[in-house]
């Protein structure tokens, strides 16, 4: 028999907090997905809202691309507020 | 413990400067603390360990809820009962949390039940034994679920991410569950005579089992080194033991409970309770298969199973029939 397909669960857990992924469930639809959802992540308050996406819809970068992906962006300090002096006696900046 | 013996399919464990190449990088990252994710490249042994560990934990899991599912019908009070089916449904829970972990590393979990189901995958011996009392719900909370923190809370780091994800999620649950156990024996204790000795008489049923759950020492084990190595695991079974031990012994005291092992003492030089030889021969007779409850447990899970076959057939079908005609509508 085939298996219902697989489904990656994210939920929010606070209004005002991104979605955050948590795990993933097997369903036989998106109803279906959000239901067990519900009841495997969220048993205690953990949630505010949640989505679903068919594991096979996810698209992610490769583990080995991590060196041409991130690697520009570590000698760029100037885009962080520490490069810059600020005179002691200037204040609210 | 709810994984009690693992094999690595190691024969040595090799450091660092032994291996090379990827093997060496990933060694490395290991020793560093880098959490390994599922697309990261792993060795097929550190892979394989981990579907055979995590998978049992999940099976333990699920075929745990069995002798606690025997008395929800049978609860005390209504109270008793509300408790206990959050709890068994927490277990149904780590199960699923843990099947999930288990398919980032390329297995199904059709597969996983499959190996459960013909006998082929292990789970905890803890749970082949019977409650036949109230009692035994109460120890199954204080003492199994107390092994299982003890267990647990080191797996919180270990180096696969989506293991130590789970474990965490898993930890913030089960003090809860301990505590209900705990409950349960408290009122029992407080109780008539009568409930006081069938508190004792769980108890004695369930503390050397307990103490098997932890696993035979290994020390010396190949597997139980390379398991560390890769900080798949972090203590030997004897310091968990030796730590469930002595934070447990003070709580049967409380209760005014006896623990059954006449070895039992305090060392104060080592600052550890001594214990009893442990009957190692039943704990592979019940990791064999032929524990009190073995084939009852299995029988059941492999019933439910497939009693609810056309339910996730009528469910796929129901679901494909629809995105067929909401495709056709389009
Ligand atoms: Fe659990
Ligand atoms: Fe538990």
């Amino acid at each position: 028999m085939k298996e219902w397909p697989l489904w990656e669960v994210f939920i929010r857990s606070k209004h005002g907090l991104a979605h955050k992924h948590v795990g993933s469930i097997h369903a036989a639809d998106a109803t279906m997905a959000v239901e067990n959802a519900r009841d495997v992540y969220t048993r205690r308050n953990e949630g505010a809202s949640i989505w679903v996406v068919r594991s096979e819809n996810i698209v992610s970068s490769a583990p080995g691309d991590k060196e041409i992906l991130f690697d520009p962006s570590d000698d760029k300090v100037y885009r962080h507020p520490t490069f810059y002096e600020v005179p002691d006696e200037i204040e609210n900046m | 413990m709810y994984s009690q013996f693992v094999d690595t399919g190691s024969d040595r464990v090799l450091s660092s400067e032994e291996l090379e190449g990827l093997e060496r990088a990933f060694q490395e990252r290991i020793d560093d603390e880098i959490t390994i994710e599922p697309r990261d490249w792993m060795p097929e042994k550190y892979r394989e360990t981990l579907v055979r560990q995590i998978s049992q934990h999940a099976h333990s899991e699920i075929v745990g809820m069995l002798p606690e599912g025997n008395w929800i019908t049978r609860a005390p009070n209504l109270r008793r009962k509300l408790i206990l089916l959050a709890k068994v449904q927490d277990e149904a829970g780590h199960g699923l949390y843990l099947y999930s972990a288990a398919e980032t590393l390329g297995v199904s979990r059709e597969e996983l039940i499959d190996a459960l189901h013909a006998g082929k995958a292990k789970y905890s011996s803890i749970f082949n034994y019977p409650t036949p009392t109230w009692a035994d719900i109460g120890c199954i909370g204080w003492l199994v679920d107390g092994a299982a923190i003890v267990n647990q809370i080191p797996l919180c780091r270990c180096s696969y991410g989506p293991y130590a994800r789970a474990m965490v999620r898993v930890c913030k649950e089960e003090s809860f569950h301990q505590r209900q156990g705990y409950e349960i024996m408290l009122d029992l204790c407080r109780g008539t005579d009568e409930q006081r000795r069938m508190a004792q008489d769980a108890f004695n049923r369930w503390w050397w089992p307990c103490l098997m759950m932890f696993g035979p020492a290994d020390g010396a084990s190949v597997h139980s080194q390379q398991s560390m190595a890769w900080k798949i695991k972090r203590h030997t079974n004897d310091d968990l033991r030796q730590r469930f031990i002595d934070q447990t012994v003070p709580q049967a005291e409380h209760l005014g409970l006896s623990i059954p092992d006449p070895d039992l003492k305090w060392n104060e030089e080592q600052g550890h309770y001594d214990y009893g030889e442990i009957d190692w021969n039943e704990f592979w007779q019940v990791l064999k298969g032929n524990g009190p409850c073995n084939r009852e447990r299995l029988e059941a899970r492999r019933n439910a199973y497939e009693d609810g076959a056309w339910v996730r057939e009528a469910a796929r079908v129901h679901a494909e029939k629809r995105a067929r005609r909401e495709r056709e509508a389009a």
